[in-house]
């Protein structure tokens, strides 16, 4: 358990059954008076804010989470199913969950899953993807329209912008942290 | 950036020295682990291994000095409160205490304004003004005296006896009443606290209910806590054994009472005292925001 005491930023308690991280903290105490401690906390899960204060006396249960490299198998609906190659534990995401990941999970890609005891509420990708484009325009040569860019779907059913040389069938590589084209992928 | 800082700090602590020493007060050390602090409801001292405590205040000390005859006296000196740390304390922190016989805390209020702008001219000479959090405070300006029922009532919308009452107290004035003071151009000095509030204050001869003691604030943060001193050695016992049957209701350790700090209390002559923030001090002369940013090091780069 943690008190008072333990309360900074960066820890990560249980609050109504959900993982929370302190996101903001500090101590105030009136002259003569009783000791607060103001915390801002966001849900791990949903991520909502949520202000906090505290006593004296108060405490806390840890929220352990583990964070562990899975790959991406299959979608069925709005669900989203991932395996540890060691232990061959499955786990299930929603899309709510995955947020923008979601643009980018292609069959085997490798990810760091968080885990808050056996639910996954988290995603981490590696910063950049590559993924093969299946539908954008043919760039009309001689285009005076001046537009340095135009809309490309992607194998996940992604759109995104990509410069006008970008053709179909292409291997092109996304920053994930950004949603935006980086490069193409030669050869 | 922090060389900046402590250069700064040393011109603060010469200049009040300095302020002091002009008005004849004697610069004294008391010892700083000692048997027994005074037993308050909301502060845990620092307890070694020998069960001996880390003052929380030169005040117990300070104190039997006026008992033995002497008249004006100030101590720099490092305090310690257990489990204390946020942007505005550390556990170990620096504090500035002047008392004074024969005065009350009108003399403090005074003896405040002359030493705020003392520092300000001389720390700041170019622009002799504190900061805090984007505020700027003129201590040349004039300062705002405000009872405690005065400013619950017109800022914190609520009576501050049913603040007390429902344990909101702390929560008011820390979320609402503080921020309203950071909007003074002036230091403000908050002055009548209700007396449960004031464990070694005086209370006001016309009002038992409310003690003499006042908070000084600049751009909202708590600088200083002075009162006139209470001497009269049974209340003040009384008012030891009730911090205790609060701190063991509340589940918290009772504390040795210093018996002959009590012993000697009823040879104090009528006296004021107070204690400043000196790290404080510095935040505003600097305009820091954390208290990070005044010392050479935290806790937490040890």
């Amino acid at each position: 358990m943690y008190t008072v005491a333990d309360l900074k930023k960066g820890l990560k308690i249980i609050l109504d059954g959900d993982p929370y991280l302190v996101v903001a903290f500090d101590f105030v105490k009136p002259g003569k008076g009783q000791a607060l401690y103001r915390t801002k906390m966001r849900n791990m899960i949903n991520g909502s804010l949520l202000d906090r204060t505290y006593r004296s006396g108060e405490s806390f249960e840890p929220a352990s989470l583990e964070e562990r490299t899975m790959e991406f198998l299959y979608k069925e609906g709005d669900h989203y199913t991932f395996m540890d190659q060691q232990t061959y534990e499955q786990v299930v995401m929603e899309e709510e969950t995955l947020g923008d990941a979601k643009n980018y999970l292609l069959e085997n890609l490798k990810a760091e899953v968080m885990l808050f005891g056996e639910k996954a509420i988290g995603i981490s990708l590696p910063n950049f993807v590559n993924l093969r484009v299946t539908a954008t325009e043919q760039w009309a040569k001689g285009d005076t329209s001046g537009n340095d860019s135009k809309p490309a779907t992607v194998e996940t059913g992604y759109v995104l912008r990509v410069p006008p040389f970008i053709e179909e069938g292409e291997l092109i590589v996304i920053d994930t942290r950004t949603g935006e084209y980086s490069t193409r992928v030669k050869g | 950036m922090k060389s900046d800082a402590l250069w700064l700090r040393a011109q603060i602590m010469k200049a009040v020295r300095d302020f002091f020493w002009e008005r004849g007060f004697l610069e004294v050390e008391t010892p700083l682990l000692i048997p027994a602090n005074a037993p308050e409801e909301h502060i845990n001292p620092v307890i070694t291994t020998s069960s001996w405590q880390l003052q929380t205040s030169p005040e117990i000390c300070m104190k039997r000095l006026l008992s033995a005859g002497h008249r004006k006296l100030f101590q720099i000196s490092r305090c310690w409160r257990s489990d204390e740390r946020g942007s505005r304390h550390l556990s170990e922190f620096t504090m500035l205490e002047w008392y004074c016989a024969d005065c009350d805390y009108h003399t403090l209020m005074a003896d405040c304004e002359e030493l705020l702008q003392h520092v300000a001219r001389t720390c700041r000479p170019e622009n002799p003004f504190f900061e805090h959090k984007s505020a700027t405070i003129n201590p040349f300006a004039p300062w705002q005296r405000i009872t405690v029922q005065e400013a619950f009532a017109r800022f914190g919308d609520c009576e501050v006896w049913e603040c007390l009452r429902t344990g909101l107290y702390e929560e008011k004035l820390t979320a609402v009443i503080e921020p309203a003071l950071a909007g003074f151009a002036a230091p403000v000095i908050l002055l009548d606290y209700p007396a449960e509030l004031a464990a070694l204050a005086r209370v006001k001869p016309e009002n038992s209910n409310l003690a003499e003691r006042f908070e000084l604030y600049v751009g909202g943060l708590e600088l200083a806590n002075g009162f006139s001193e209470l001497n009269d050695p049974l209340e003040q016992r009384r008012r030891f054994e009730e911090a205790n049957a609060a701190r063991s209701r509340a589940g918290q350790s009772v504390l040795p009472v210093p018996e002959p700090f009590l012993d000697t209390l009823g040879s104090m002559p009528d006296s004021a005292g107070i204690a400043l923030g000196l790290d404080r001090l510095v935040m505003l002369t600097a305009g820091a925001d954390s208290i990070d940013d005044v010392v050479a090091f935290t806790p937490e780069e040890l």
